[in-house]
């Protein structure tokens, strides 16, 4: 007797448990893969999954097995032209059989591959900062989602297919595959016609010349029936992601001492730094802008690859910054609809009589006009001017936040304070 | 009226009913024996969660089964593969699984496949009957998942981990190949568990006992060799004789041990396995549109499905990746049921017992009896060869060129089946070590000893295998190789 039983009820993430055993096994890998995608990641996209490669070695399980040498017979099927006794060169990838299909998805089949998802990525991320806890699920959840379109992509399930665009892709690729073929066969075609129309003197040459456009127009069919109706390439999926829906809208200032002394290790700490007030914003506030500032005797808007990557040298003159940020705000960022972040990163290093200007800026035209400022400074040494001049500023406003920071647990503290304000207000 | 059992593509729970029971009468009317059904309709994601515990319904947890899984959920979600139609688990009863997503056609297949195909070649077949207790079996596998837990518990999740990744690597060399294993049973297992600790603990310490027991016996002592024989089973040898693993850490190679050897036999079947169950849901189906309760549509999407499946690509194509088990199974299995009706007279001279005899039975007698290896060479025809035009290529390192040794024409036959035969025996293609010698009076060393065949020397891994039966025997361990003239040289060593 046969038994039917419907077990779509049942739990299906039967696997969870040994999906996180694999995640812990292999943290280092893994971890070094965040590592990466966090320094090549912008700072507003650094809120999603990640696609995680392990060389497929470091997750291997040895078994016994035979080795390359000795003598194989292997039978195979499909034999076309081989007769008993035929000898040919041992094949170069000898061994590795089926291995030849590589890549057309721009992965290494040596690699595994795997998706992390956004929790498990920005628990990683989460890792070195050393957050408190509450403070890691605060960041990390997200209330509410909605599924908002955003366009097509090239891969993606069967489901997904849009029709549409991918018959319309196909037609658009088959014109433009067929077009030159047609103009060509067109005008073989007129010619043909007029050939035929007249008469020669030659008949045989004239002869000839039919036959020769006849040939080359019934090539050009054949060329043009065998372009495929679809083909792979045509395929468009429909794309869905999910939004989280906050409150309103933030800008974010990132100011970044770019001159000589900030070497790509302190601005990979200024990057994670800016990166954290980032996805705080991101809970609170549904659109935010981020500027980005650098300077060193004089101060630019850049965009985010010029703010991390570009090199420059000179002196530093810091109030160039905070003037220009002062500027951007008046101009494009009216208090009244924008909820302002500050973020400041620097060795330290100022011009001499630069950092009483630094903080007579601060108190009286910026910090009323932001929401917080936090400042870190990257360095060894003790004692700077700046320093010194902000500290006054720390002790005369509860809106700014500073720290000497030598690693990258150093960071949360300048938050602290924002983070418990924001959590009894919303 | 027409006597279509359905002319839509969906499925409903009635349908399934329907369907399962008209297949289980085609099935008897041809005199497939099986077990008890158990059908269970499961979702892609619960489909992805069987598919990564290979196979078992019940699995204890390891990194191993997460790795699977990620693997399947990332070709899967990537759309580079569909998930598998089915997976039927040899128990009784025995359990079998469709996919949601399937259309009516598809579950009809897997029904005919997976629940009367390969149920009746798990019920009858010789290897599965001696080797594997179809009642026992998931029992065995919760007790083993809870067994392991616990373990974890009171040991730590990592020592336990370690044992198990230990275990692994020695998985395939965890079988008796010549000697029937006792039944299994959950009840006993749990029962005779703590009796067995004690016991074994007991053993061990008598093995390695420092105390000379009788003077005079001494030099004859030392002349003797521990094992006495040379032992297959790695891991039984381990769980009986290492000196210094607890007791629950010996109950874990225990288990690693029942059930790499309760899949024994499914690696041994794999051509005649899946060519069995090709063959019937082929046959069932046909039957079924034969008789008029299925329809064009229903027929040609099963068709298609079913030429999939058994699709075998030329070597030169670029989706070539061996021979396709199912391609050479079923084209074997209907090869029979053809010599059995119309018999060439090629066919009478190969096959004077068959050839022409009641198919069904002959069908019948060839899945209970054989093995792979033993089922190619009985029944392997000539026409076949011919008509998947198979060829032997010799690569042989002693010469700088490969040679093409045979072809599907007269003189190649008897060769080409011969060497196909070879290529699916797992003795030849699992490099043959037996615990050879452990050094009982001196370092407590083990030896293991690798017999080549034809030459072929230990792969790149077999340091890293070492190690791991090191961390099992916890004393130096060894590894010889011994050569086609028997002599003995020292690969590798483990301090």
């Amino acid at each position: 007797m046969t038994q039917i039983i419907d077990r779509r009820l049942n739990g299906k993430n039967k696997s969870a448990v040994n999906r996180q055993r694999f995640i812990k096994r292999f943290r280092g890998q893994i971890k070094e893969a965040v590592t990466d995608a966090v320094t090549e990641r912008s700072i507003t996209d650094i809120d999603k999954g990640e696609t995680v490669n392990i060389p497929t070695k470091d997750i291997s399980e040895p078994s016994f097995q035979h080795g390359h040498g000795g003598r194989r017979e292997i039978v195979q099927p499909g034999n076309q032209e081989f007769i008993v006794g035929d000898t040919f060169p041992r094949p170069k990838t000898a061994g590795k059989q089926g291995g030849s299909n590589a890549g057309n998805s721009g992965e290494h089949m040596d690699d595994f591959v795997f998706q992390l998802s956004r929790e498990e990525f920005l628990e990683f991320f989460f890792e070195d900062l050393e957050l408190p806890d509450l403070i890691k699920t605060q960041l990390a959840k997200i209330n509410d989602y909605k599924l908002v379109r955003a366009g097509y992509t090239v891969d993606g399930v069967p489901t997904n297919i849009n029709v549409l665009r991918s018959l319309r892709g196909a037609l658009a690729r088959r014109i433009a595959l067929r077009s030159p073929h047609e103009r060509r066969m067109r005008e073989a075609e007129a010619e043909l016609e007029q050939l035929q129309a007249l008469q020669s003197d030659d008949e045989a040459l004239h002869r000839t010349r039919i036959r020769a456009l006849e040939e080359e127009i019934k090539e050009l069919k054949k060329r043009i029936a065998r372009i495929p109706f679809i083909d792979e390439f045509d395929l468009r999926y429909n794309n869905r992601i999910k939004q989280p829906k906050p409150i309103t809208q933030a800008v974010m200032f990132c100011l970044m001492d770019v001159s000589g002394s900030m070497n790509q290790e302190r601005k990979d700490i200024a990057k994670r730094f800016f990166i954290l007030l980032y996805l705080f914003l991101t809970r609170n506030y549904e659109h935010i802008q981020v500027v980005f500032i650098r300077h060193h005797t004089t101060a630019k808007e850049v965009d985010e690859e010029e703010f991390f990557y570009s090199r420059e040298s000179g002196g530093t003159v810091v109030s160039s910054a905070l003037e220009l940020a002062y500027k951007t705000i008046e101009a494009r960022f009216p208090t009244s609809e924008w909820n302002i972040y500050a973020a400041q990163a620097s060795d330290g290093d100022n011009w001499d009589d630069d950092s009483t200007t630094c903080r007579s800026l601060l108190m009286e035209k910026i910090l009323p006009m932001v929401q917080y400022f936090a400042y870190i400074e990257i360095s060894e040494l003790e004692d700077k001017k700046l320093w010194r001049e902000y500290t006054t500023v720390k002790s005369l406003s509860k809106n700014f936040a500073m720290q000497r920071i030598k690693g990258l647990a150093d960071i949360y503290p300048v938050f602290r304070e924002l983070f418990k304000k924001r959590q009894p207000a919303k | 009226m027409s006597k279509y059992i359905s002319e839509c593509s969906d499925w409903n729970f009635e349908l399934l009913d329907t369907y399962d029971n008209e297949i289980k009468r085609v099935a008897e009317s041809f005199h497939l024996d099986t077990y008890p059904n158990q059908i269970e309709v499961i979702t892609a994601e619960q489909m992805m969660d069987a598919y990564s515990s290979v196979g078992m319904p019940v699995g204890y947890n390891h990194w191993t089964y997460g790795k699977k899984f990620l693997n399947v959920e990332h070709h899967y979600r990537r759309g580079h593969m569909g998930l598998a139609y089915e997976i039927v688990i040899n128990s009784n009863p025995c359990i079998v699984y469709l996919m949601e997503e399937n259309t009516m056609a598809m579950q009809a297949l897997v029904i005919a496949h997976a629940a009367y195909g390969h149920n009746s070649f798990f019920k009858n077949n010789y290897l599965f009957k001696t080797w594997t207790s179809p009642d026992a079996i998931i029992d065995y596998l919760l007790f083993a998942k809870n067994y392991i837990a616990e373990c974890e518990r009171r040991f730590g999740m990592e020592e336990v981990e370690l044992i198990l990744d230990s275990c692994h690597a020695l998985m395939n060399y965890g079988i008796d190949r010549y000697k029937r294993p006792p039944k299994l049973s959950a009840h006993k297992e749990i029962e005779r568990q703590k009796e067995r600790e004690e016991y074994l603990q007991l053993q061990v310490n008598d093995l390695w006992r420092t105390l000379p027991v009788q003077q005079t016996k001494k030099a004859e002592q030392k002349e003797k060799h521990f094992p006495e024989e040379p032992q297959e089973n790695l891991l039984y040898f381990i769980e009986k004789n290492a000196p210094l693993l607890e007791p629950w850490q010996r109950e874990i190679v225990r288990i690693v041990r029942k059930i790499s050897q309760y899949f024994y036999p499914q690696r041994q079947t794999q051509v005649m396995n899946e060519g069995w169950a090709c063959f019937w849901h082929y046959t069932i189906l046909n039957t079924l549109y034969d008789e008029g309760l299925v329809n064009d549509g229903f027929i040609i999407e099963f068709l298609q499905s079913h030429t999939n499946v058994i699709a075998q690509p030329p070597f030169h194509s670029k989706y070539y990746s061996g021979i396709n088990p199912y391609a050479l199974g079923f084209a074997m299995m209907q090869d029979i049921r053809r010599i059995c009706e119309n018999p060439t007279d090629e066919d009478r001279e190969w096959f004077k017992d068959i050839a022409g005899s009641n198919w069904i039975e002959t069908m019948d007698f060839a899945m209970r009896n054989f093995k792979d290896e033993s089922f190619i060479a009985q029944f392997l025809s000539p026409k076949l060869i011919r008509e998947l035009k198979l060829f032997a290529v010799l690569d042989d390192d002693k010469r700088e060129e490969l040679e093409i040794t045979a072809i599907h024409n007269h003189k190649g036959y008897q060769y080409l089946r011969q060497a196909l035969v070879d290529q699916y025996n797992l003795g030849s293609n699992e490099p043959n070590i037996q615990v050879y010698n452990v050094d009982l009076r001196g370092d407590r060393s083990l030896t293991l000893r690798h017999t080549q065949y034809n030459r072929r020397p230990l792969g790149e891994s077999t340091e890293e295998v070492m190690k791991h039966i090191k961390r099992l025997w916890q004393f130096p361990v060894r590894m010889e190789s011994v050569d086609d003239k028997g002599e003995a040289s020292p690969i590798c060593e483990i301090k």
